[in-house]
């Protein structure tokens, strides 16, 4: 019992690591304030693309969408960090992790925000047309609010997994949080710093967590 | 068109690509073990630990509540050194494709468990009190009126989750696990050529963009009505 | 009556496929001002598809369609600037959830004739006061009775002003005690001499309010007459069949 404690909760060591941490901390918060909103952004232009009349460009959003789905994250930023230097271009672990980061959770967004659109049923696309609205402004003004609202729950789910996946950023050795804690474990030869770190995850995250869970509950019952 | 002719050898060079493919394909194969293993036990758990909540039994509950919400707001990663630095300093040894199963595992698990505890809910209470009505027991009603009903609505979610679970799969690297990334990384700095890079990034895609279109197939047959 | 000035609906060979199934086959139909064109027929017969191409929700496999003389066919007819001179109710209501009524109505006013915000919103109050409704401005669809909600649909397209409106079935997704006040609303308008074509079940309405009154079935008009005529001596075997099963 002794050694569980002194292996995962050793706080002596764990106050030593909290300033590096927090450090890393702050690395996470700037990827998460940068990946998102260029997210949001690129999932809805995403879903826009996905439903233009040219069918040319309507199929390469889709298979654009599916493509950056299926490829794991980490599979995406390994290929942008240590790929790209031999076509020429040579991105900083940032770089590589906003490239990378951008692709995959424009192309989840774009999915939700898809999936949004298409459950407004066509009665709303008619109402408005037949009042003389254009499409786009029938887009922006009768069906955006409504799927938003919609699919409200999945776009915050989505949030928490983005900030979950700043993690991956360590193996390119971006010192994010992760990259500290597992920097201090390997120095004092001690897994306290992990806890440590999932300690502060779970404050993050753990009341979107739980908002998410209430949301989708309400809306499926 | 030297430029040129140097990218298409530095991703699609022939020679390497006959060199390492036994490799990727053996990657290949790990991860889709892997990957099948973690989803067997990751659903089959998630709605044992679903049903179990359903008894209303208050610490039960609390218990299956607590590690639900904590694998959930963990990153996989986090988990995966926890466990592979971790246990081995308190006297367990696993060795790492067993680690990644086991924190995968358990991670799907908690995110089924609220898809199906989501599904047993939104079953109107109607159904309950017509099947005890008839003299069914809990576990009767439970078994024969509201899973059946339940489950059907949570076909999508439940894709869609073990989906995005199973690319965790790439995470073994970090701890020497031999699956597709693995493998591509090693050759490529054996190689110092991004070829098997490539190889590796096809292979994912051939691997998972199927299982991506499939899901997207079931989800709109199985429409889960929102709002 | 008015049928010496030119129509405001004009339609000529209309003809309407959907894949390789014709719904409609051939439609000449004139409407002119003032005057309440009712449709009757079996469901399938080609009546609502002959409504949503009028305002081109459908798009027409070949003919023509003039509304108050343009042709809403030719490339370089602007088809939203023509659908603010026809209005359009539907069966089922579609008003905006996320929207007042007052904001329903609105909304068009606002967006497609640039209106300002405070005029827009006297125009869609004086709406919903010609339809009863000015004391639920501020309602939201779902706060709303069917009846209500589709009077609202019905300001919505009146306070655009349109030269024509188009109903298709008003009244059919409607509880039975709600529908009186959906078709006093319509004899209102027709009263203030609105040009309409409506597509629906409610037989005495036509007795009532229509000028006349025609008959479609299998994409095409079997039969076309006043009121008196179709409903108390139709020529045709049909349409004869129609209405006894009908009155059954």
């Amino acid at each position: 019992m002794e050694a569980i404690v002194e292996q995962f909760f050793n706080i002596p060591i764990m106050q030593r690591a909290l300033p590096l941490l927090l450090m890393g901390l702050r690395q996470t918060a700037l990827i998460c304030l940068m990946v998102i909103p260029l997210g949001l952004a690129g999932g809805l232009a995403f879903a826009l693309l996905s439903r233009s009349s040219l069918r040319a460009v309507r199929s390469a959003a889709v298979v654009g969408i599916d493509f950056f789905r299926a490829v794991p994250p980490l599979v995406l930023l390994i290929f942008v960090y240590s790929g790209l230097p031999f076509a020429g271009v040579r991105p900083s672990p940032f770089t590589a992790v906003a490239i990378a980061f951008f692709l995959n959770t424009s192309s989840y967004y774009g999915e939700i925000y898809r999936a949004g659109i298409e459950s407004i049923g066509l009665g709303q696309w008619d109402a408005a047309r037949s009042t003389g609205l254009t499409a786009s402004q029938t887009l922006a003004y009768v069906v955006l609010p409504q799927a938003v609202r919609n699919v409200l729950p999945d776009l915050v789910s989505n949030t928490v997994e983005v900030v979950k996946l700043t993690s991956i950023a360590s193996v390119v050795a971006l010192p994010e949080l992760l990259y500290s804690a597992d920097m201090a474990r390997s120095v004092t030869f001690n897994s306290s710093p992990l806890v440590l770190a999932a300690a502060i995850y779970l404050v993050m995250l753990w009341p979107i967590v739980r908002l998410v869970s209430r949301l989708e509950r309400r809306i499926a019952t | 068109m030297q430029h040129g002719f140097g990218f298409l050898d530095a991703f699609f060079n022939p020679g390497l690509i006959e060199r390492y493919l036994p490799d990727i394909a053996k990657g290949m194969a790990v991860t889709i073990e892997i990957a099948a293993a973690v989803v067997v036990t990751g659903i089959l758990l998630g709605l044992v630990l679903a049903i179990a909540r359903s008894f209303r039994v208050l610490p039960v509950s609390a218990l299956i509540v607590l590690f639900v919400d904590v694998f959930r707001a963990l990153p996989p990663l986090v988990l995966v050194l926890l466990v592979y630095f971790g246990l081995p300093n308190v006297g367990i040894y696993l060795p790492s494709f067993a680690v990644l199963w086991l924190v995968l595992s358990l991670v799907l698990a908690a995110f089924c468990e609220e898809i199906f505890w989501a599904g047993i809910l939104s079953v109107p209470k109607g159904q309950w009190e017509a099947a005890r009505s008839t003299g069914l027991g809990f576990v009767g009603a439970l078994a024969y009126v509201v899973l059946p009903q339940a489950l059907r609505l949570t076909v999508p979610p439940i894709t869609n989750r073990t989906i995005a679970i199973t690319k965790n799969t790439a995470l073994g690297t970090v701890i020497g696990v031999g699956e597709i990334l693995n493998q591509a990384t090693t050759a490529q700095s054996f190689s110092g050529n991004a070829t098997p890079l490539m190889m590796g990034a096809i292979a994912y895609v051939m691997l998972f963009i199927p299982v991506v279109v499939l899901g997207r197939s079931l989800e709109t047959r199985f429409a889960w009505r929102r709002g | 009556m008015t049928a010496d000035r030119p129509p405001i609906l004009d339609i000529r060979g209309l003809r309407k496929s959907f894949h390789h199934v014709e719904v409609l086959r051939g439609i000449d139909l004139a409407v002119h001002p003032q005057e309440l064109v009712f449709v009757i027929g079996p469901s399938g017969s080609g009546k609502s598809t002959l409504l949503r191409c009028c305002n081109r929700l459908e798009e027409p496999t070949s003919g023509s369609i003039r509304v108050d003389g343009i042709d809403i066919m030719a490339r370089s007819t602007d088809i939203n600037a023509m659908r603010r001179r026809i209005g359009m109710v539907f069966q089922s209501f579609n008003l905006y959830p996320h929207m007042t009524a007052r904001g329903n109505v609105a909304l068009a006013l606002i967006k497609v004739l640039r209106k300002p915000r405070a005029q827009a919103e006297e125009i869609a109050l004086a709406a919903l006061h010609r339809v009863g409704l000015s004391d639920k401005a501020r309602a939201y669809p779902a706060e709303l009775s069917g009846g209500q909600q589709q009077r609202v649909a019905i300001a919505r397209a009146l306070a655009l002003e349109p030269k024509l409106m188009l109903f298709d079935e008003p009244t059919s997704a409607l509880d039975p005690e709600l529908v009186g006040s959906v078709l006093n609303v319509m004899r209102e308008l027709k009263r203030a001499g609105m040009t309409m074509l409506v597509v629906s079940h409610e037989m005495r309405f036509a007795r009532d309010a229509a000028d006349r009154v025609i008959f479609m079935d299998h994409g095409a008009i079997v039969e076309e007459g006043s009121p008196e005529e179709i409903f108390a001596k139709p020529t045709e075997p049909r349409t004869r069949a129609f209405l006894a099963d009908l009155t059954r």
